[in-house]
């Protein structure tokens, strides 16, 4: 399918132009442009607000001599830094943004099959967002709990947990609905001559996703719903006093979050399985492998959520089976690391900033793995559990990996979302404090965890103290080239130079269009007569 | 000529594409209410016999009698939408009224039953339930959760039947463009669904 | 693009009617069941109950009408929530 290149930019009214002026223009529209657009904004300010305290954290543990927080703070800003982090940055992660924004785009279509529902999906978003703040500034202050919400204590603390799980069974919504509005849209919405073979890649992730988001998140969703009654009411599912088994609570949460972490890291995934071939300047190697082992890995991921329990006392033959599930579940990730390796084999690569942070994706994601598959031993794990090798380990996929995969999706995509150009050498720049920040950070951690420090303590023993600085310190470094790096985004956004329709050379659809797209993406709908991903040596470049 | 919040293409509708939504909303639905059933399968393989007190305790003439009814308001509906199908709004808005009704007519039962027990003291935190053995708080815990949850599905039912209703009577839906109506019922016929799962497993067979 | 196409089959009242006596009959012997003994019971809810949804999918819901991929993934979802029920079981039925 031949690259539509042009000399002057017809003066096609982009969708930045059109609507009603100002902000009510922007949280009125039913455009999935804007709503993605709506998400990303939304969510990197949540983002830098947890990383903020996560800074805290660090802080403090670096200060445990003369602590700057009390124990109780502490613990409010892990439950804070893991549940805005996890509920409202990486669940809606790359779905919500750059998956509104370009799903339509990249299978032919003017939008997605339910645009209200669509915009319903952010407002149930803020909605949540507002109760989480309002969860932190009234009564006894933001839960205590961690993220995870363990009964007997979430039962039993004063903390605003009922506040606290009502937002994220909010968020819930949001999640069910953009997956239910994402299936419907790629089975019904595929423009003519694109049958499934001939998706784009980012699109059977988020199709798999999808899938995750709507069967997994109403578990949580009742899980959360006992919560509330029992705090309410008093109901005693989960409390030994009144027969109830706090283990099932467990056995219910992680049936849900552990498929969560898959809907975080697929997206991403399939963001790089973009950005791969078009600095590789090849063809995806592998097409069917990566496009069926999402679907494995929405499939496989939802059996193995006994393996954060192997520690509660479940039975032995639950513990092994969990065990062997989880090894599983490392193969079809695998299968995408080597077929992302082997398109880079002999391609014509280009190390520019989106193909730098890709290229860090596979890095860190595998690091994160492996990690994963050593904690899936039982053995081990009855060691590591709890410790700060499980923050390391998942710090490196879901920071390491998403977040990363993240970065890469914002800078291979800003120019066609924005129509602007950023400053390249400053994101590149910005790529080595981040890079070596982040390993300082996390690595130290799985060592930490290794020698015994226990998660989630507000401070640690003398013997701990010379990794906690290290890993500060990282932090730090991680942190100022993280705000290098979104600063330089920032300025682009006001002050970047127009952007070309297509500045990477890509081939899907996405580039085919003006940059940025217009209201209704496509003057004429594409007919689709190729796969995906063929590169032709005058269209690199 | 473009307008702020809608699309310029005119308003084409995916009827197809309006019926997988509603019946993958319908799956969360089944999840949702599969973590109860997850519970209760747990839970009763574990007080098996305190379970079957509890349901021996349980009224299960309403529970029969509410069967009955969300059975024939299933049959309403279904009716009501092929009235539509075929033209005959009268018979469509007769029998979408009488699906209502019998809706009401659910809830008011469940009020009656609730009453009752709560009467009795058999509530969550209740005097009488908190001198019950464990496994039987475990099973009112349970019946409280799944009918109460059931229950406020049965009025979100009624809510939305009622809605479809109105645009059926002001012409809004019609025999050619009736995927509204068609989408209100399954939302009904899965509530009736749980129902009957919900029938056996609380009054008849705990 | 039009739905009555889309539509098509036109189910006959008669059969919603004889689907919903069917379905009374059937929650009778459900009650039957339960005045006989406990295990009658049961094993009516795990057979009979089963059969009743099925008929208000099928018919009520027009499932039988509809494309072989909707009824593949309704099974897929009921077979999920097995699975979740079965692997949770596998904990809690080899403890003690």
């Amino acid at each position: 399918m031949a690259t539509l290149a042009q000399a002057a930019i017809p003066e096609v009214r982009s969708y930045l132009d059109v609507g009603r002026p100002g902000i009510l223009g922007w949280i009125t529209s039913t455009d999935h442009k804007r709503i993605g657009v709506l998400y990303l904004a939304s969510m990197m300010t949540l983002f830098l607000v947890a990383v903020a305290i996560g800074v805290l954290m660090r802080i403090e543990q670096l200060m445990i001599s003369k602590p700057l927080f009390s124990p109780e703070t502490y613990n409010a800003f892990f439950t804070l830094h893991g549940v805005i982090m996890i509920f409202l940055f990486v669940l809606p992660g790359l779905s919500a943004s750059f998956g509104n924004f370009f799903l339509p785009i990249l299978i032919g279509a003017k939008d997605v099959a339910f645009p209200r529902l669509n915009l319903t999906s952010w407002y149930f978003f803020i909605t949540g967002a507002l109760l989480a703040i309002t969860a932190l500034f009234t009564g006894k202050g933001f839960p205590d709990t961690g993220w995870t919400f363990y009964v007997p204590f979430s039962i039993q603390t004063g903390t605003n947990v009922t506040l606290g799980v009502f937002a994220a069974f909010v968020l819930g919504f949001s999640s069910i609905l953009t997956g239910l509005n994402f299936i419907t849209t790629v089975h019904r919405l595929r423009a003519p001559g694109m049958g499934w073979h001939r998706m784009p890649l980012f699109v059977w992730a988020l199709y798999a996703t999808a899938w995750i988001q709507v069967l997994a998140t109403p578990i949580l969703g009742i899980t959360f719903l006992l919560v509330m009654v029992e705090r309410i009411f008093g109901i005693g599912i989960f409390d030994p006093a009144k027969g109830g088994d706090p283990v099932l609570y467990q056995h219910l949460f992680w049936m849900y979050s552990h498929p969560a972490v898959y809907i975080m890291i697929v997206p991403a995934m399939g963001a790089i399985t973009e950005i791969i071939p078009t600095f590789a300047h090849r063809t995806i190697f592998g097409y069917k492998a990566i496009a069926y082992s999402s679907l494995a890995i929405a499939a496989v991921g939802s059996l193995v959520w006994g393996h954060h329990m192997f520690t509660s006392g479940m039975g032995d033959p639950a513990d092994v089976i969990f065990s062997l599930l989880t090894f599983l579940v490392a193969v079809p990730s695998a299968i995408k690391v080597f077929n992302w390796t082997a398109t880079l084999y002999k391609g014509s690569i280009e190390l520019r900033p989106p193909m730098i942070f890709a290229l860090t994706f596979i890095f860190l994601f595998a690091i994160g793995g492996l990690t994963g598959i050593i904690q899936g031993a039982l053995n081990v794990n009855v060691h590591l559990h709890d410790t700060y090798w499980i923050v390391g380990h998942f710090h490196y996929v879901m920071f390491g990996g998403t977040g990363m995969g993240f970065f890469a999706a914002l800078l291979y995509w800003f120019p066609k979302m924005f129509g602007k150009k950023y400053n390249e050498k400053v994101a590149t720049i910005a790529w080595f404090p981040i890079f070596i920040g982040f390993n300082m950070f996390y690595a130290t951690m799985l060592v930490l965890g290794y020698m015994g420090m226990p998660r989630r303590y507000f401070t640690h023993l003398p013997q701990y103290h010379t990794a906690h600085v290290i890993a500060s310190i990282g932090a730090f470094i991680m942190v100022s080239g993280l705000i290098l790096l979104l600063g330089n985004l920032l300025v682009a956004l006001f002050k970047g130079k127009r952007a070309e329709q297509n500045p990477w050379g890509g081939v899907t659809l996405e580039w085919q269009i003006p940059t940025p797209p217009p209201l209704e993406n496509f003057e004429v709908v594409p007919t689709i007569t190729t796969r995906p991903y063929i590169f032709n040596p005058e269209v690199s470049r | 000529m473009i307008s702020a919040t809608t699309h310029t293409h005119p308003a084409h509708k995916d009827y197809e594409g309006s019926k997988i939504g509603m019946w993958v909303f319908l799956f969360t639905e089944i999840l949702l209410f599969g973590g109860l059933f997850i519970l209760y399968s747990i839970y009763r393989s574990e007080y098996a016999a305190d379970f079957h007190t509890g349901g021996q305790h349980l009224n299960t003439f309403i529970g029969v009698a509410n069967t009955i009814i969300l059975l024939t308001s299933s049959l309403s509906v279904a009716i009501a939408i092929s009235a539509m199908q075929r033209g005959n709004r009268k018979l469509s808005i007769t029998c979408l009224s009488a699906t209502i009704v019998f809706g009401l007519a659910f809830l008011v039962d469940k009020y009656i039953e609730w009453s009752e027990e709560i009467r009795r003291g058999v509530y969550p935190n209740g005097p009488a339930l908190l001198k019950f053995p464990d496994g039987e708080k475990i099973f009112y815990g349970l019946y409280y959760a799944m009918t109460g949850l059931h229950g406020l599905h049965v009025l979100a039912g009624i809510t939305v039947l009622t809605v479809i209703l109105v645009f059926v009577m002001r012409g809004k839906i019609t025999s050619t463009d009736f995927n509204q109506l068609e989408n209100a019922g399954l939302y009904w016929h899965l509530v009736d669904v749980i129902w009957i799962f919900l029938l056996p497993m609380l009054y008849l067979a705990a | 693009m039009d739905s009555t196409a889309a539509h098509g089959h036109l189910v006959p009242y008669r059969t919603f009617v004889s689907v919903w006596l069917v379905l009374l009959f059937l929650t009778t012997l459900l009650v039957i069941a339960s005045r006989i003994s406990h295990e009658a019971a049961v094993w009516a809810m795990l057979t009979v109950t089963p059969l009743k949804a099925g008929l208000v999918f099928f018919f009520f819901m027009h499932l039988k009408y509809e494309k072989p991929f909707l009824k593949g993934l309704l099974l897929l979802v009921l077979f999920v929530l097995i699975i979740f029920i079965a692997l949770t079981f596998l904990d809690t039925s080899f403890l003690r």
